[in-house]
């Protein structure tokens, strides 16, 4: 037992010994962490590590297989979220729960309607929110409907949830993935003014430079285990990035400058539209030369996506042209489809390996010949060949270090890091021409995120052209040898990853600035 | 060095003393939910008046006591072979085919006219000629709702039970106004040559001088059991088969990787369809020998059991098939011994094996699971 000298409050939040099993999985063993009262707490870890898992313990989702948990310092039987707020626990997902044609003041209500008629309640829960907005500075228009409203205020909507239902301990889940740098700054300035009116604030990230900045004290998680509570003044993004992987880390890409080949792939004028016909992608066109890596900057939710995957065969184009090296595909549409760009030599690594690039339900071995299941070296006249299967995933395991190296592992059993492996593995090893690159570190631990990015680096350097689309602007810019920004299915400028700090493109990539 | 750290602990700390057997998963668990139903099912007797036991020890007796008993609960689990082989690759490309009735009943039709047409020609060539025109009739019956389903969006449950209706009606129609034995009352057929009709499985044993008694088991039988071997090659060891599977567990990778889930949705019904047509060479041309009405008697639902219970697996749906090839037999004799357990009553432990094996297949899951775990951790512990 640690020993920490009995402050003059309880910690508002404290998890004793807390176990939890999900099939065979440790997934918390033995958390036990401490929130002060009136702090800015962060939890951290890389993915799996556990931290989501101990908070939906705390938040009633799931039950614990053991331990306890204290709020102001007695101990709390909490079974679902209910429970939960009734002891002052509140929660903001990373996937917000509100119902889009309802406004700001209905989605609030929503389970807190107190009383038969709707109207008084409304009236009370106007006066009583319009309260918390300004003494948090949480302004949102309570009578538009939530769908209208960008994706930073239907976040505050979230957190106006949660107070309006008394919680004193509120807890959020990856607030940032969805926001703009401004978004984001707003965000924490809110956190902020929670804390000075007395709140306690708990926020799970994987972001270091948030923890950095916002937090008090941070406790990092490895493998469903607390490996430090620091204070945060007294510890250095290097230092946890150690202790969240457990050995020293490279934060920094390094890369020598690009030296563009001729052009490889030219998009002129591309116009894409979603499953329900609305456009997505107004006219756009790039360039991306042999030896170089564009990166495209932006939001979520404005066009990257489908851009990506129009340019990967997976989405009929509405209009514009494509040619790859030189060659005009466009017009062949038949050779204009997954399976005829894979053969042409274009790699795509999804944005969503669990939903696009795998099948989680099949053997790792299966996984790595998706698209490719036609191959040749893969198939007799009738049946497939294991053996080659085998051998081709146990080489790729090899040379990209999955863990575990058992090709006929599900590939749902490996961790997010080491399925993007396997998804890179078999995208690289093709050799591509063209690579297609979504979100290539999403959910990955730092340890796997250096690896990924080596690899980017060292394809570029043998010459190859790839087209990055990610929402982590670090990413971007460590990556990127061209930066181009997208906002509402068009491409608003072009930077130099040396010219492109942090403000400039965050302006563009809420559309209100053009480059300069 | 440090990895090797990391990967000490991989190996001791992380999921290894909570592992669950997979014979669990595979074996214990559908026991369990199998007695839970016989233990129902006894309750259900008691109330009645009978005694259990003696009720159970007569249904397996008669179900798997004498040869001749096995002859008649091979033939039903012959049927149901087909018919659970035929919802677990729709199952395995994300369909819920419950159209296996009209597809049963439609294959009989194939069967049934090449049984009528090859008058005086050797068996086997009737037998290959039925074997593809009921797969041809099935799979056509199959195919047109996976069409619907893959190009028009209408939804496969829906079709496949009107296909059921339509198909029904289609035979009811021909069997009464054109098929039927000239000057006939009842709706059927002529007989079939005797000379075409599909060896039972007592005559085929007999070339070889083995002789078994007389019973409904014919050579389909063998066919059935073909069916699953190829069932397993053609999922598993083809691409074909990986594609179908691709379709099934994640359409959206499909498209990623260049697999049309179309062309795999109207496949996967089509191959569904024909399993499933199959069962008129079992019922037409090896026990019935000629067309009449409602010959499936609802084969194509208890194949959705079957595929459930079996785990869409053909080992399990073979180890399913023969266990609801024992309640029908079994069941059918309890009702002729027991005045007050009749038809309906077995009907009611078939439909109780079906819930907990199926509906109820999660009953016993996490309570066994979690105590293997604490088991196996404990013992890591101590």
């Amino acid at each position: 037992m640690k020993t920490t000298p009995m402050p003059q409050h309880p910690p508002a939040l404290e998890t004793r010994g807390v176990n939890k099993w999900f099939g065979a999985n440790h997934a918390n063993r033995d958390v036990s962490l401490a929130v002060p009262k009136g702090t800015i707490h962060g939890v951290i870890g890389e993915n799996g590590a556990g931290k989501s898992t101990i908070m939906s313990i705390v938040y009633g989702y799931q039950p614990a297989d053991g331990g306890s948990i204290l709020v102001d310092g007695r101990p709390v039987a909490v079974r679902s979220p209910r429970d939960a707020l009734a002891v002052g626990i509140g929660m903001v997902h990373q996937h917000f729960m509100l119902v889009d044609p309802f406004t700001v003041l209905e989605n609030v209500l929503l389970g807190a309607e107190g009383g038969v008629t709707l109207a008084a309640g409304m009236a009370r829960a106007r006066a009583e929110l319009i309260r918390l907005a300004r003494d948090y500075g949480l302004e949102v228009d309570l009578d538009r409907p939530v769908g209208e409203l960008p994706v930073g205020a239907q976040q505050r909507v979230e957190i106006l949830k949660a107070l309006y239902r008394g919680a004193d301990i509120l807890i959020l889940d990856e607030p940032t993935g969805v926001l703009t740098p401004q978004e984001t700054d707003h965000l924490f300035r809110i956190l902020r003014a929670l804390r000075e009116q007395g709140k306690t604030v708990v926020i799970i990230t994987h972001k270091l430079r948030e923890i950095m900045e916002l937090t008090d004290n941070v406790t990092v998680m490895r493998r469903g285990q607390v490996v430090a509570n620091v204070a945060t003044a007294r510890t250095s993004r290097e230092q946890l990035a150690e202790l969240m992987v457990g050995r020293k880390v490279l934060l920094r890409v390094e890369k020598a400058p690009a030296t563009p080949g001729p052009a490889v792939l030219e998009v002129a004028g591309l116009r894409v539209r979603d499953g329900a016909g609305v456009e997505r992608v107004k006219g756009v066109g790039l360039t991306v030369h042999a030896g170089e890596i564009v990166g495209i900057a932006g939001v979520s939710g404005n066009g990257q996506s489908e851009l990506l995957e129009a340019l990967a065969g997976m989405r009929p184009l509405a209009g514009g042209s494509v040619r790859l090296r030189g060659e005009e595909l466009t017009a062949t549409p038949d050779r204009f489809t997954a399976r005829g760009l894979r053969a042409l030599g274009v790699g795509h690594v999804p944005e969503d390996r669990q939903r696009v690039g795998l099948v989680t339900g099949f053997e790792a071995q299966e996984c790595a010949i998706l698209g490719h299941h036609g191959d040749p070296a893969f198939n007799g006249r009738l049946l497939m060949d294991r053996r080659a299967l085998f051998d081709r995933c146990a080489a790729e395991m090899d040379a990209y270090d999955v863990r575990p190296r058992d090709p006929r592992l599900p590939a749902a059993n490996f961790s997010g890091g080491n399925q993007q492996k396997i998804v890179l593995a078999r995208e690289m090893e093709r050799n591509p021409d063209l690579l297609l690159v979504g979100q290539p570190t999403r959910g990955v631990d730092i340890g796997a995120i250096e690896f990924i990015h080596r690899r980017l680096v060292a394809l570029r350097d043998q010459g190859k052209a790839i087209l990055l689309v990610s929402v982590e602007l670090d990413e971007i810019r460590a990556l990127s040898d061209r930066i181009l920004v997208m906002f509402d299915g068009r491409l608003v400028g072009e930077v130099a990853p040396d010219e492109a700090d942090e403000r400039r493109l965050g302006l563009m990539m809420a559309g209100v600035a053009e480059a300069a | 060095m440090a990895q090797d750290a990391a990967q000490g602990v991989t190996g001791r700390g992380f999921g290894r003393p909570g592992e669950v057997p997979g014979w669990v998963g595979f074996a214990l668990l559908p026991l369990l939910n199998l007695l839970a139903a016989l233990v129902l099912s006894g309750l259900v007797i008691l109330v009645i008046g009978e005694n259990p036991l003696d009720v159970l020890a007569l249904l397996v007796t008669e179900a798997v006591g004498y040869p001749e008993a096995i002859g008649y609960t091979l033939y039903y689990t012959t049927s149901y072979i087909f018919t659970g082989l035929a919802v677990a690759i729709a199952f395995h490309c994300g369909l819920f085919n419950i159209g296996g009735e009209g597809q049963a009943y439609l294959g009989g039709l194939g069967a049934g006219l090449v049984g009528l047409a090859l008058t005086g020609w050797p068996w086997p060539v009737a037998a290959l000629g039925a074997v593809a025109l009921s797969a041809l009739f099935g799979a056509v019956w199959g195919a047109v709702p996976g069409w619907l389903q893959a190009r028009r969006g209408s939804h496969i449950v829906i079709t496949t039970i009107m296909f059921n209706f339509i198909a029904a009606a289609i035979m009811t129609y021909l069997l009464v106004d054109v098929l039927i034995r000239p000057g006939s009352q009842s709706p059927e057929t002529r007989e079939f040559d005797p000379g075409v009709w599909l060896p039972t499985m007592d005559r085929a044993l007999g070339w070889f001088g083995v002789a078994i008694p007389a019973s409904p088991l014919n050579l389909s039988f063998l066919w059935a059991l073909a069916c699953c071997a190829l069932f397993y090659l053609f999922l598993w060891r083809t691409r074909w088969g990986y594609e179908i599977r691709t379709v099934g567990r994640n359409e959206r990778a499909a498209v990623y990787a260049g697999i049309s889930p179309a062309r795999n949705i109207i496949l996967a019904m089509a191959i569904s369809g024909a399993l499933a047509g199959f069962v008129g060479v079992n019922e037409i041309m090896g026990v019935q020998h000629r067309i009449l009405l409602n010959f499936t008697g609802g084969v194509g639902f208890v194949g959705i059991a079957v595929a459930l219970m079996g785990r869409n697996h053909p080992v399990g749906i073979v180890l399913a098939a023969l266990l609801f090839g024992v309640l029908a037999q079994g069941g059918g004799q309890v009702s002729f011994e027991y005045p007050t357990v009749n038809r309906e009553l077995v009907m009611v432990i078939q439909g109780l094996v079906i819930l907990f094996a199926g509906a109820l297949e999660n009953l016993f899951k996490p309570r066994v699971e979690a105590l293997f775990r604490r088991r196996a951790g404990g013992t890591a512990h101590g």
